[in-house]
């Protein structure tokens, strides 16, 4: 065969690849790949049969274009027919294409298992194996079906060479790790576990993962593999480095199947066998007992195996936790790791200790190495071992040790790396609560944090501090001292503004004796942080302010000031405004009992897990902080004072609004404290006189889409929307109307605390006044209500009034507020005259404030009765036959308000020159507005804006209007 | 403006690196690199924003050309300059290729220190530049006071473009009307769309600092003249297939600087006081009335599901007098070819296997012949059922007239101070017709 003079070089595929690498641009390596694949086509084409090599050799190039990034969509069946071929090198070549390339073609699929069968089934190893590699690799549900059940039978039978044992097992473990339901467990398994004893390490070191794997879902049924893995893990540590040979790692016997059998036995609890028990700590202390021995190379590989083996004992020994002199033993093992020149060893050393100090044997010999660790915090130059210094000093801190570690922490905080800082923070926090000995000392500590790092001081450290000291009187004082000279400090950080303010709110009283912090001098330091804070700190300070007129009758002046000026009152912000305007209003009207009782000292927190603890546990994730409580629940710290609890980590996290009376988060919570009479008093202050009571007070968007079909009619429905349907009926007499307004409630259930009222904004309150009837509060669901408004026109007027509505609905509070159409035609009476009169008063009104006039373009086809409906809809006489223009629409009427009355004469000219016919007539319209001439006319400009709104309502045509005033 | 210039080889090394201000860090250079030329994604837009950078890329053969900056600069702006840069190269030593940019690179900072200031582009002028910035290393002796304060007056002066007293025993004028084409049609004929961009491109050699005006059938000059009386070029110079057409209408157009752009917004006339040597004196643009130098017929017939049958005839549609030069239709194939046989009329056609497509490359063509090719591809089955997007065919070619149908009615001379007149100057006037995207649907 000429194939085998040829070697298994493949010279041809050297080129290619040798070709590729040359290519000086993607261009070129593009049209080279295009050209050797139209070259494969042509010889795939199938006409001739292609000998093993060159099919070999073909498919191992497609395989590399497919790898530079190429698509590939022919030669699988080439590839398959390799997997059929004798030669080792084709076959290997044909799995490693399907393991590369496959993907789930069922026709394709049917060869490939087929042939994976064949060689599965056949006596050949090398056969076997690549068979299992195959698999394995591909991994796929198809895969896990087909063979799942064949695979164990290999692994298990008798007669199988020791390699395919090693791979059936490794491929066993690939599939359960990807489709486990497909891997049937059975009677095989008690046999796997019997592999544990093979002769060969190699088969040992695959079962012993594949065990591990298998034991985790069910340990029982696996329980046997304990004590074998004890004596093999026994046989291992104490056979001297020779007898392994082959396994044997830089002088380190076996040390990967040494470090799966600790894993195995990690899965499990100590055994009870005492012998058994008796053998395992015999194998941990020789582990630790070789770690004091000299090295007996130089080579890192040795001292990695070495450590490696030693870390996973160190981790049983703290698993099972039952073994005073191990855990101690491991302890100063770590310790020593501590110094070592190795920075990942002293990073394993860091985080195993971690879990060291939590047990409660080895817990005090953690201690003993606070020195150490630091140190290491200070001088470690990798950041992720000083984050686990960090980790063991928060694990390792307990009562005794707290100041001093506190101190370390603050101080390393300052120059701590920005990824790490809000952690810490959170730990200082934690640990400066939970072992505070004395309160002063907490809270110093905790404004020494907010001094320091402010910005990484989250919302929930400082509720905490806050919720403390509200609870612990003997501390309350002290903190309110400390937090008036830390707002002493000319910058100081936000954060630390709102712990003054809240307690300096709260208990500031305490400290108004010294002359030093007299009330006006407390005020005045928060004062002057206000404008440099953001909303929600300025909202707090409102509060405080308001607190401050409660402790500090003889401040209330200042601070009403304050609050009247304009930055508080009209202050952009809604919050801060309704805060001001609802505190100023509340100081000047309630007594000092009233203020006393709604201004009281807040109630003590409900004890519950502390919010930061929850924050730090999503930070970290789950499982990643070790849990203090956990390790040692019978060491309740700070007595019954502490929300610690055995349950606290399974608590699910709250809501950090829910921690602090949620400030700033609602508007209506912070202006009603909770007391039910302050609060009943308080409606009365604000409904008093509710109408006006907020000019400045945005309504939301005003709805006005009906509005303009409002112009020229007087019934039908306003507003609509899913839950309310507002209807209109409205008659208009000379200057005086009135309007029935009709509320449907259009859904089932009751609206409550329904309120209504017509809004005219500045002038529009001179010009109109409008009286309305009070309705119900409640509307029942599907029923209507009516309320009477009574209009009178004063003067002439611009603007509409706005009627707003407000009610609960479904504990939701709704606000809507829509435009009523009260429009200064309403008051047109209509007056008939004559042709010559009419044009006699049209020529007299010439000066350019007496008319206004507009072109625009028909929006709709123009229809002559719709326009004459309209025209009269708008309040004027129509006079006909009036205009010597048969075509044109002639008006006149009189406006009635209280103190004028207004003559207005309209014109409307439809364009005579229009296309006929076209859609786009062109409309001219003129409108006359006479005013009788002895009338001064000072809101000349307001009446011809009306007019130049009117048109365009009327007739929905864009247009032309004169209106001339008299 | 522009903060940075970087040129890179294909393998994305940095060539040439010149940054300009200081927002631009030396990281910008790896940015890119990383970026846009190593992406994993071929990039195809040409501006890339990169942390708040902006890299404004052109590539030449393989070299990539790139401007940074910070700010929020005219990208038409820096991409005029970019195409300059390159021109001046060009000019300067030939390809630009990474051979010459490392043989050349002294010359090339000292460009960039010229053109760029700050980041704002300078004289760019290729002639003005080549008084002061030479390739023969340091002269010997040091130029002369009058030939520096020359120099300055003219790169300072408001005719920077040209010196004074320029002299030539022949004063003679090379006038070329460079067209591509780009059309996209349907299999039926139809046409989806087109366009000519065009370029005019002289090469002078006169004295003194003559005044030029230029005329052509610009439809809006020869309305106006044809509402004023009769004009005096009707009927003359008949080139191109084009018969009845005597005006064209330009859809929009730029000049060199030295044209008076005043003169042309009101009168429309392109009057100028040319550079001395080559240079581009106008761009422009049509859509209308194109003459289509060529019709492609496509048949392409699929015989089950491993046979395809393409049969593809062009049409000449000039003068026949006329003759086309380097034709080359190019047919693509679809990607699963594993055999393909042509027959062809004229020409030579071959399947071009790198390429994915059947080139028939004919070298010369008359006006109003016709020829055909037909080809027999073979296609190997394959596993995805995808079709075939049926790419277009796509053509190239050279014809010698002007497929927008642009005439030069007159380019007058004048130079008031020296004694030649305009019938002196030997003019030559030649039209090149050049396909740029022409493409059928098949």
């Amino acid at each position: 065969m000429p194939a085998v003079s040829k070697g298994d070089g493949m010279r041809g595929l050297a080129v290619f690849i040798s070709d590729i690498r040359n290519c000086k641009s993607k261009e070129a390596e593009i049209k080279r790949i295009n050209k050797e694949l139209a070259n494969i086509r042509s010889k795939f084409k199938g006409d001739k049969a292609l000998d093993g090599y060159s099919k070999k050799k073909y498919v191992c190039k497609l395989l590399f274009i497919f790898l530079l990034g190429h698509d590939i969509d022919f030669g699988h069946m080439e590839a398959v027919n390799l997997l059929s071929s004798n030669k080792y090198t084709e076959k290997q070549i044909g799995y490693l294409f399907i393991s590369v390339l496959v993907n789930s073609n069922s026709d394709l699929i049917r060869l490939i298992n087929n042939a994976i069968k064949n060689d599965l089934s056949s006596r050949n190893p090398t056969f076997m194996n690549l068979a299992l590699h195959c698999i394995a690799n591909v991994g796929s549900r198809e895969m896990a079906e087909a063979f799942a059940a064949d695979i164990p039978r290999i692994l298990v039978a008798g007669d199988t060479m020791d390699s395919v044992k090693q791979s059936a097992a490794l491929c066993l473990l690939r599939l359960n790790r990807t489709s486990p339901d497909l891997v049937p467990m059975g009677e095989w398994t008690s046999r796997v576990v019997h592999l544990l004893n093979d002769q060969h390490l190699g088969v040992v070191t695959a079962a012993t993962s594949l065990i591990t794997t298998l034991a985790q879902k069910n340990p029982e049924e696996f329980k046997t593999s304990v004590s074998l893995a004890v004596a093999r893990l026994s046989r291992i540590v104490t056979s001297a480095s020779t007898d392994l040979q082959d396994y044997t790692y830089y002088f380190v016997p076996a040390p990967w199947l040494s470090v799966k059998l600790l894993r195995l036995l990690q899965c499990y609890p100590p055994p009870e066998d005492a012998a058994i028990r008796g053998r395992l700590s015999e194998c941990l202390e020789t582990i630790l007992n070789k770690a004091q021995e000299p090295p007996k190379s130089k080579k890192v590989q040795h001292s990695n195996a070495k450590n490696a083996v030693l870390f996973e004992a160190i981790s049983l020994i703290i698993h099972h936790d039952s073994e005073p002199t191990l855990l101690v033993r491991a302890c100063n093992q770590l310790g020593q790791f501590l110094q070592h020149r190795e920075t990942n060893l002293r990073y394993l050393a860091l985080e195993s200790m971690c879990t060291l100090a939590s047990s409660e044997f080895s817990h005090e010999a953690v201690k003993t190495h606070i020195e150490t660790v630091i140190n290491a915090l200070k001088t470690e130059r990798d950041v992720s071992v000083r984050q686990r210094a960090v980790d063991l000093l928060y694990a390792m801190c307990d009562r005794s040790n707290v100041q001093q570690i506190v101190a370390e922490m603050l101080n390393y905080l300052e120059t701590a790396d920005y990824s790490i800082r809000e952690e810490i923070v959170l730990k200082v926090a934690i640990l400066a609560e939970k072992y505070a000995v004395d309160y002063t000392w907490y809270v110093d500590t905790i404004l020494n944090l907010i001094r320091i790092a402010g910005d990484y001081v989250s919302e929930e450290v400082w509720y905490r501090v806050i919720q403390i000291v509200i609870n612990r009187d003997d501390v309350q004082g002290y903190a309110a001292k400390t937090v008036f000279e830390a707002l002493q400090a000319p910058a100081c950080h936000e954060n630390l503004v709102k712990v003054g303010g809240y307690i300096l709110g709260e208990f500031g009283n305490l400290i108004a004796g010294d002359p030093r912090s007299s009330p006006l001098v407390q005020f005045n330091l928060l004062h002057s942080k206000f404008h440099l804070c953001s909303v929600p700190s300025r909202a707090l300070l409102l509060s405080t302010y308001i607190k401050f007129i409660n402790l500090f009758p003889e401040v209330k002046g200042t601070i009403q000031e304050v609050l009247r000026s304009d930055s508080q009152l009209r202050n952009a912000d809604v919050e801060l405004q309704q805060r001001a305007v609802e505190y100023l209003r509340l100081s000047c009207i309630a007594s000092t009992d009233i203020l006393a009782t709604v201004l009281e000292e807040m109630p003590p927190f409900p004890e519950r897990e502390s919010s930061i603890l929850a924050k730090l546990k999503r930070k970290k994730g789950p499982g990643m902080v070790p849990d203090i409580e956990e390790g040692r629940k019978d060491k309740n710290v700070n007595g019954g004072m502490e929300p610690i609890s055995t349950n606290a980590t399974t608590k699910s996290t709250p809501s950090p609004s829910t921690d602090l009376l949620s400030l700033g988060s609602s508007p209506a919570l912070s202006s009603a404290p909770p007391s039910s009479s302050a609060g009943g008093l308080l409606v009365d202050v604000f409904t008093e006189n509710h109408a006006p009571a907020a000019p400045g007070v945005p309504m939301g968007p005003v709805a006005d889409d009906n509005f303009s079909r409002f112009v020229c009619k007087n019934n039908g429905v306003l507003f609509e929307n899913q839950l309310v349907q507002i209807g209109l009926k409205s008659e208009f007499r000379q200057n005086l109307g009135r309007m029935y307004i009709f509320f449907g409630n259009k859904t089932s259930t009751q609206f409550l605390n329904f309120s209504s009222s017509v809004i005219c904004q500045d002038s529009l309150k001179t010009q109109l006044s409008i009286h309305i009837k009070p309705a119900d509060p409640t509307v029942d669901g599907g029923a209507q209500l009516q309320q009477i408004l009574n209009i009178e026109c004063v003067s002439d007027f611009v603007e509409a009034p706005v009627l707003s509505i407000q009610f609960r609905y479904g504990g939701t509070l709704q606000n809507i507020a829509v435009k009523l159409p009260i429009t200064l035609n309403k008051f047109f009476q209509p007056t008939e005259m004559t042709s010559q009169d009419f044009f006699q008063r049209w020529k007299q009104l010439s000066s350019p404030q007496q008319e206004v006039q507009k072109i625009f373009k028909a929006k709709h086809s123009m229809d002559t009765e719709v326009t004459k409906a309209k025209i009269i809809g708008f309040g004027v006489a129509l006079l006909d036959r009036v205009d010597p223009n048969p075509s044109n629409f002639v008006g006149a009427g009189v406006i009635h308000t209280k103190t004028t009355q207004v003559g207005c004469l309209l014109r409307l000219e439809p364009n005579t020159q229009a296309q006929v016919g076209g859609p786009e007539r062109v409309l001219a319209c003129a409108l006359a507005c006479a005013r009788c001439r002895a009338v001064p006319s000072p809101n000349a400009s307001l009446s011809p804006s009306l007019f130049t709104d009117v048109p365009s309502h009327t007739t929905d045509k864009q247009g032309h209007c004169i209106a001339a005033a008299l | 403006m522009i903060g940075g210039l970087f040129i890179y080889n294909h393998k994305g090394e940095v060539l040439i690196s010149r940054v300009y201000r200081d927002d631009i860090g030396r990281n910008a250079v790896d940015a890119f690199r990383v970026n846009v030329i190593h992406a994993r994604q071929q990039v195809r837009s040409p501006v890339t924003n990169i942390a708040r950078t902006s890299f404004f890329h052109v590539k030449r053969s393989n070299i990539w050309l790139a401007a940074v900056t910070k700010q929020n600069v005219n990208a038409a702006m820096v991409f005029e300059f970019l195409y300059k840069m390159c021109d001046v190269m060009t000019a300067y030593f030939g390809k630009i290729s990474e051979e010459n940019i490392k043989n050349n690179f002294v010359l090339i900072y000292e460009l960039l220190d010229e053109i760029l200031d700050f980041g704002y582009p300078q004289n760019s002028e290729t002639g003005a530049l080549k008084t002061f910035i030479t390739q023969q290393g340091i002269k010997s002796q040091p130029q002369t006071k009058e030939e520096q304060s020359q120099i300055t007056s003219q790169v300072t002066g408001q005719i920077g473009w040209r010196r004074e007293g320029i002299k030539y025993r022949r004063n003679e004028l090379f006038l070329d009307v460079l067209e591509s084409v780009n059309l996209l049609m349907s299999p039926q004929g139809q046409v989806l769309s087109a366009h000519v961009s065009g370029r005019v491109v002289m090469k002078s050699y006169l004295s003194g600092m003559p005044e030029c005006k230029f005329g052509m059938n610009d439809k809006i000059v020869i309305d106006k003249q044809g509402k004023g009386g009769a004009t005096d070029d009707s009927g003359k110079s008949e080139l191109g297939g084009s018969s009845g057409k005597q005006s064209i209408a330009i859809d929009d157009c730029t000049f060199h600087q030295c044209v008076r752009l005043s003169k042309f917004d009101s009168e429309r006339s392109i009057s100028f006081i040319p550079p001395d040597g080559e240079y581009e004196l106008m761009r422009y643009r049509t859509t209308k009335d194109i003459i289509l130098p060529f019709r492609v017929i496509p048949l392409v017939r699929e015989v089950g599901r491993t046979k395809l049958e393409v049969k593809v005839v062009i049409k000449s549609n000039f003068k026949p007098s006329l003759l086309a030069q380097k034709i080359e239709v190019r047919i693509p194939t679809p990607l699963n070819t594993s055999g393909v046989q042509v027959i062809c009329m004229k020409g030579k056609a071959k399947y071009k296997a790198s390429e994915n497509a059947i080139v028939w490359k004919i070298k010369r063509m008359a006006g109003m012949k016709e020829s055909q090719i037909s080809a027999e591809i073979e296609l190997l089955p394959t596993n995805d059922k995808k079709k075939w997007a049926r790419p277009p065919i796509s053509m190239n070619f050279e014809v010698p007239f002007a497929p927008s149908g642009l005439k030069v009615r007159y380019l007058k001379v004048f130079e008031p101070k020296l004694n030649y007149s305009d019938h002196d100057v030997i003019k030559w006037v030649r039209y090149i017709g050049r396909s740029g995207i022409y493409e059928t649907r098949c």
